[in-house]
């Protein structure tokens, strides 16, 4: 077991991801502050949704969280484990499906398959059985009989969908989405999440949502961080305890608007106290 | 017009403007009477094509030949050159202001130093087509190779991708349009270096066969010449216009095919 280094709404078991005090700065020592002393941590198997207003340092937590990008203070463990480099097995999926053009839909959703050990050497001998487990994961989210479609053939809810799938097909223990569903329209939106909750309560993936939609992380998330305006921390949490499957009705909801309100406000008193601060320094 | 018609007509535009081009021109000579030294009638080129058929042919085959060893190596430099730019920060920032530079040096000008180490004929020519052809195809895929989504890289790097993985599964085919409108400037390109550099040292090929007929006022002869290198021209950009409609179909989405679903 490792040891929890605590951090706001960190219960007593070690979580999968874990971040303490975690501080990013990019561009040398007088360089921009995006995040500071950003603490949280998710449990195994749970679906996490990050709000805060815009340019708080949401996308950036991302990339901190995969690896992609060091932090330049504090610690950030997934699975136990120290991040010091890219992760190998976590899906992303973001606002832009980046879909490959020159790959139909099946092909696409298969292309973890030739990186992620040790299924990239397992891919030519086993091909069948891979193409019907690519095939099933496109059925589940409605894009049965797209599999020979170009991208650009399909909408952009539909490449969305096989974004999801790309993200999922190797099975990943970590699931990043950066504003997944951000370019849609409502009615696409709100169907996808439907969508995103089956995939989630059939596997039980973890999961990390970063968006700027209340509703949409009010819908998905067992727990909603809330951040600051730049440089990003995290000023409330919020467990979700509504019951699943969660449905569109469940947005009418009075328990439902609470919460979304509840954080709308906290969300527009860190825009003030933001918006106050750079007069100050202005002045 | 029907669409069949117009699709009939779109095919059979090129050769109309030829035609009318060329009888306009034999117009021109014949109504102002205009002197064969000066500029000759299309009848009076066919003529002297028909005449010197042999050295024509001879010549062109081996600009051609020429013309595409330096190609060649263009294409294999230019695109080792574009991967190394397009992939590494530190290459591209050493070696782009040196290919520029390398790039703005008249090529017609390097044409003596190159008779000077490599003698003349074939080598100066090879090597004259291919100091003209690689930049353009090293920049393009250096171009293609940048235009990956930095998303797209992230979501390979997240899966334990090496930089192999991402060149091989999605730069090197982002940058297969780019690669292969290069190329088309390039064989132009590549034929423009053979010629200078025939011109300048060399005792075979088109540009000799003109610089012969111009010391000898066959002005005809060197319009023939002219035509053939511009049918050599057209030929291979024929080809390389095939190729990358066959290649890269997916970056040339029709306007007409069908768009499914939605949700």
């Amino acid at each position: 077991m490792q040891k929890t280094t605590g951090g706001s709404g960190a219960e007593a078991p070690a979580k999968f991801v874990e971040m303490d005090a975690v501080a990013l700065r990019y561009g040398g020592r007088e360089g921009t502050l995006a995040l500071d002393g950003t603490t949280l941590g998710v449990a195994r198997g749970e679906f996490a949704a990050v709000v805060g207003p815009s340019g708080c340092g949401k996308s950036s937590l991302m990339k901190l969280v995969t690896g992609l990008l060091p932090c330049t203070g504090g610690s950030i463990r997934v699975a136990g484990a120290e991040v010091d480099g890219p992760l190998k097995i976590v899906g992303m999926a973001f606002q832009n499906p980046t879909l490959l053009p020159w790959r139909n839909t099946l092909l696409n959703t298969m292309l973890p398959l030739e990186i992620v050990r040790p299924h990239r050497h397992r891919l030519r001998q086993f091909k069948d059985k891979y193409v019907a487990q690519a095939k099933e994961l496109l059925a589940a989210v409605g894009l049965a009989g797209f599999e020979d479609m170009q991208p650009w053939m399909l909408s952009g809810g539909m490449q969305q969908r096989a974004s999801l799938c790309r993200a999922l097909i190797h099975n990943p223990q970590l699931l990043m989405l950066d504003e997944p569903f951000g370019a849609l329209d409502a009615f696409t939106r709100e169907e996808l999440w439907g969508v995103l909750q089956k995939l989630w309560l059939d596997r039980k993936f973890t999961c990390v949502l970063v968006t700027h939609d209340l509703r949409e992380a009010a819908y998905l998330a067992d727990v909603i961080f809330v951040m600051s305006a730049r440089p990003g921390r995290i000023v409330a949490t919020h467990r979700v305890a509504l019951p699943r499957p969660r449905t569109v009705e469940s947005t009418f909801e009075k328990s439902f608007i609470d919460l979304v309100h509840a954080i709308r406000t906290e969300i527009s008193r860190v825009r003030d106290e933001a918006g106050l601060a750079a007069r100050a320094q202005a002045v | 017009m029907t669409p069949r018609n117009w699709r009939r007509l779109n095919v059979a535009m090129p050769w109309l403007v030829i035609t009318g081009l060329l009888i306009v021109w034999q117009a021109v000579v014949d109504i102002f009477g205009i002197a064969a030294f000066v500029l000759p009638a299309p009848t009076a080129v066919w003529a002297a094509f028909l005449e010197y058929r042999d050295a024509i042919l001879h010549n062109a085959m081996f600009t051609l030949k020429n013309t595409m060893f330096g190609f060649a190596l263009g294409i294999v430099v230019g695109v080792i050159l574009g991967v190394l730019i397009g992939s590494f920060r530190l290459v591209y920032s050493g070696l782009y202001p040196l290919l520029i530079g390398v790039n703005s040096v008249p090529k017609a000008a390097v044409v003596p130093i190159l008779v000077l180490w490599l003698g003349i004929g074939t080598a100066p020519a090879v090597a004259t087509a291919f100091l003209l052809c690689f930049f353009p195809i090293a920049v393009n895929v250096a171009t293609g190779l940048a235009t990956v989504e930095p998303e797209l890289e992230d979501v390979l790097r997240s899966l334990g991708a090496s930089k192999l993985d991402i060149l091989r599964k999605v730069g090197l085919p982002r940058s297969m349009p780019y690669f292969f409108a290069s190329l088309k400037v390039a064989i132009t390109l590549a034929f423009v270096g053979t010629v200078i550099s025939e011109t300048l040292a060399s005792n075979d090929g088109i540009g000799y066969l003109m610089l012969q007929a111009s010391s000898q006022f066959r002005v005809p002869l060197m319009f023939a010449g002219l035509a053939v290198i511009a049918i050599m021209g057209i030929a291979t950009y024929v080809v390389f216009a095939v190729l990358e409609a066959r290649l890269t179909s997916w970056a040339t989405r029709r306007q007409d095919a069908p768009l499914v679903g939605s949700g």
